[in-house]
């Protein structure tokens, strides 16, 4: 299952997904997944080394999946976290694409 | 309402300055994140599934008009829009960053407005009958007690670092609006024998994964002893409270495992020690707070206003509004104003910017300048000439805030569940959406009368279904939403717990089973009786069997 | 571990002996609750200076009869979060008129300090660079008290009524 680490930015608190080159992206879309387990424990490294930095808190796993439009979380709570309250389609990340 | 003085502001502006110098630290990195967390905490600051959620105090419900635009200013500036009224009678957040933290701070400590203690272990704020001062059933108002013990649990030295939070309410009238039974201390205003004002205590009440209706422990504390009765309460709490597993940190537990009585008796002993000391209420302290929560300058009017009277018979919608919206006021010609921020099909509590401010302008207008937030989540104008309730209404209609759903079934209480809770397991809000059309019909709803419908998206309860009448909880199973019904909650005078009534449902299932109890009791009840206490009668035995009963 | 004492940094003129220990002579020493209990008359004749150290879940009643042989008593934080040792100190200083040294020892930072500082700590072991840069930091940070506690600080109502 692949996976991306996804956290919270300590600035701003915005939902953020670890894509390549350390960067930290708002859109789940642009983030890098570890397709084997062992890649997915190097990213969240990454993920707890960017929260030591004071970059990010929170840093967790979450499954994700292939879609027509890109990488989405599987489980509700991160898929929220990715898209933004879901009875109000005007707020979060869904209300800016 | 109880206005700053020099002291209180001073206070404010210092604590806002010193969050401030914390949040440089931990941006400096001279803060990790787990030193930080109680820091941020102690100011209202939570990190949830989007942002960062601000909680701000209003202190038992009581807020002016200033105040009330600068949350307008700050859910403008600084949020999406809009905020959210807590079961806590606070105000929340839900977009902030913590880079404004500072700035929004000090925009609050300008009108007299913060968020210290309304989270972490420590005493929170208090809460009270949002009728407080104006009830027709009051003894006496609990407000002064309220501020008094609001400014002796503000950064008290030795209950900043608690097992757990500890939460306070007071009410003063017979009816109880402020849930005392379910609040680690519930404070009852009543007189003793000799006419002298006192409170029973009440301790060990509480929601949550194991929730308890309180016990008394002392029927009668004279009003001056309370501060130092609540002290010797938290201080066996303090030494006391388990600390090895926070979920059974709260007094609850801790009175349940030694029995109220032994419970009491410590709190006796340590009682004996401090009372008559220093925490005694000085009279001129009393009458100083009291002095602020003197009636407004009321009109003396009929009670009856025949203005009022035809324009009720000339408007039905009105009428409608006036029927469920309005309380008795102690003053004649006078009525306490409910305002519905639970409209049909919205989510529960939430209130626009725009809204705020046109509240605000209609305070000022109705109102002298104040109004009350209420732990259903919902505003009080408290003053409102009988005269005057016809232009009120009028000028609330356009403001969408004119829905005349109070103590009706789409009244409910319902927590920010998983669209931006980061403890939550299933969605809520999506939920009481839907309950909420399901019983839009205004005739039905008031055919099927009082009815509290609480709504929590996982067992640390915000949303109190466990005091509901109906009471519903989500669960997470396997990445499904399942929903749990409970039946029989109340959190009145006469507090009872919820029993779930059978196995759970999904969010179609739910609202299906809602009606289906509510169907039950139409069916059931008798002349004039309440849900509640058709339930109290019967018990869940025709409830079950009609909800559960396979479809034919 | 520096000591900060009346907000300056000190020599701890104190080791601590942990359990069975052997005792050195002629140096001033910090004993725990339970070894204070088994030795008691022994330790009471040392004429060096004597301390015990309680854990957070020891209550200072234990001690309270014998408070004129000890001139500290150490109170435990084992996390910052766990507040047990304010409710110690205020009853060490007000029911039990302790005049001693009572310090905090264990997780002890900056924004406890004026917590402790009220509850009547006068000696902090801090976890810090620049201990006393810490204190004067706490010390400007509030001034404002509304609740009456040993240290004698004068209270909101009090300033109100003079």
């Amino acid at each position: 299952m692949p996976q991306v680490v996804i956290a919270n930015r300590l600035r701003d608190g915005i939902v953020v997904f670890l894509g390549a080159d350390r960067r930290w992206m708002e859109r789940v879309q642009d983030c890098a997944p570890a397709i084997s387990p062992e890649d997915a424990e190097k990213i969240l490294d990454l993920g707890l080394q960017a929260e030591r930095d004071q970059e990010v808190v929170g840093p967790i796993l979450a499954d994700v999946e292939q879609r027509d439009d890109g990488w989405f979380p599987i489980k509700r709570r991160e898929a929220i976290r990715a898209a933004g309250p879901t009875h109000r389609a005007d707020l979060g990340k869904q209300a800016e694409d | 309402m109880y206005r700053y003085d020099e002291y209180d502001r001073e206070f404010v502006e210092q604590r806002a300055k010193q969050f401030a110098r914390q949040v440089e630290r931990r941006l400096a990195g001279e803060l990790s994140e787990e030193q930080f967390l109680p820091l941020r905490l102690m100011n209202g600051l939570y990190l949830q599934l989007h942002a960062y959620m601000l909680r701000i105090n209003v202190p038992y419900g009581c807020l002016n008009t200033t105040q009330l635009r600068k949350l307008a200013h700050i859910a403008r500036v600084y949020d999406k829009g809009y905020g959210h009224w807590t079961t806590r009678q606070n105000m929340q957040f839900n977009w902030i960053k913590l880079d404004d933290m500072p700035e929004i701070l000090l925009e609050l400590a300008s009108v007299e407005m913060h968020g210290i203690q309304s989270s972490g272990n420590c005493i929170r704020n208090i809460t009270a009958d949002e009728y407080a001062g104006v009830a027709a059933d009051e003894l006496e108002d609990p407000r002064v007690y309220c501020e008094l013990l609001r400014q002796w649990s503000s950064l008290h030295p030795e209950f900043s670092f608690l097992p757990r939070k500890f939460k306070i309410a007071i009410t003063g009238a017979r009816h109880d609006r402020a849930a005392v039974l379910a609040h680690d201390i519930g404070l009852r205003l009543h007189e003793n024998d000799s006419g002298e004002s006192g409170f029973e205590v009440f301790v060990g009440g509480g929601l949550g994964r194991t929730p308890f209706v309180g016990k008394s422990i002392r029927d009668f504390v004279a009003t001056r002893d309370i501060l130092a009765y609540c002290e010797a309460v938290l201080r066996v709490y303090n030494q006391l409270g388990r600390r090895d597993n926070k979920f059974k940190a709260r007094i609850k537990i801790l009175v349940h495992e030694m029995g109220a009585a032994a419970f009491a008796e410590l709190v006796e002993k340590e009682y004996e020690f401090i009372k008559d000391g220093a925490l005694e209420l000085a009279k001129e302290e009393v009458e100083r707070i009291r002095m602020h929560f003197a009636p407004p300058a009321y009109e003396s009017l009929p009670d009856v206003s025949p203005a009022l009277e035809s324009q009720k018979a000339e408007d039905t919608a009105f009428a409608t509004w006036c029927k469920n919206q309005l309380a008795a006021h102690k003053q004649p010609g006078y009525a306490i104003v409910n305002i519905s921020c639970t409209p049909i099909g919205k989510p529960p509590g939430d209130i626009a910017c725009d809204q705020m401010e046109a509240l605000a302008d209609l305070a000022d207008e109705f109102n002298f300048g104040e109004l009350r937030v209420t732990h259903n989540q919902n505003l009080v104008f408290t003053d409102i000439r009988k005269q005057d309730l016809h232009a009120l209404w009028q000028k609330l209609v356009p403001l969408g805030l004119s829905t005349p759903n109070h103590g009706l079934i789409t009244d409910t209480i319902c927590c920010p569940g998983l669209d931006y809770c980061a403890l939550a397991n299933a969605r809520s809000i999506p939920l009481a959406e839907k309950i909420s059309e399901r019983f839009a019909d205004q005739e039905r709803q008031e055919e099927i009368g009082e009815i509290y419908l609480n709504l929590s998206g996982c067992i640390n309860a915000c949303g109190h279904h466990h005091v509901g009448h109906i009471g519903i909880v989500g669960v997470d199973k396997k990445n499904s939403e399942l929903y749990q019904l409970m039946l029989g909650g109340s959190a009145d005078e006469n507090a009872s717990l919820g029993k779930i009534l059978g196995p759970g449902f999904d969010e179609d299932g739910i609202v299906n089973a809602v009606e289906k109890v509510v169907d039950t009791y139409l069916e059931i009840r008798e002349e004039g009786e309440k849900f509640i206490d058709t339930y109290r009668r019967v018990g869940p035995g025709p409830f079950k069997e009609n909800v559960y009963r396979a479809p034919a | 571990m520096p000591l900060l004492k009346d907000g300056k940094l000190t020599d701890d003129p104190f080791v601590y002996v942990d359990g069975d220990a052997e005792i050195p002579a002629d140096r001033a020493i910090i004993v725990p609750l339970a070894r204070w209990k088994s030795d008691r008359d022994a330790l009471r004749g040392r004429s060096a200076g004597l301390g015990v150290r309680l854990k957070s879940d020891e209550s200072p009643a234990e001690i309270a009869d014998d408070l004129d042989s000890l001139a500290v008593v150490a109170l435990d934080f084992p996390v910052f979060k766990d507040g047990r040792s304010y409710s110690s100190a205020r009853l060490l200083r007000e029911r039990y008129g302790y005049q001693g040294e009572v310090r905090a020892v264990g997780d002890v930072g900056l924004e406890q300090l004026h917590f402790m500082q009220r509850a009547g700590f006068d000696a902090f072991e801090i976890d810090s660079d620049d201990p006393e840069k810490d204190w004067q930091t706490a010390q400007g940070d509030v001034s404002i008290w509304y609740q009456p506690t040993g240290d004698g600080r004068p209270t909101v109502a009090q300033q109100r009524k003079s």
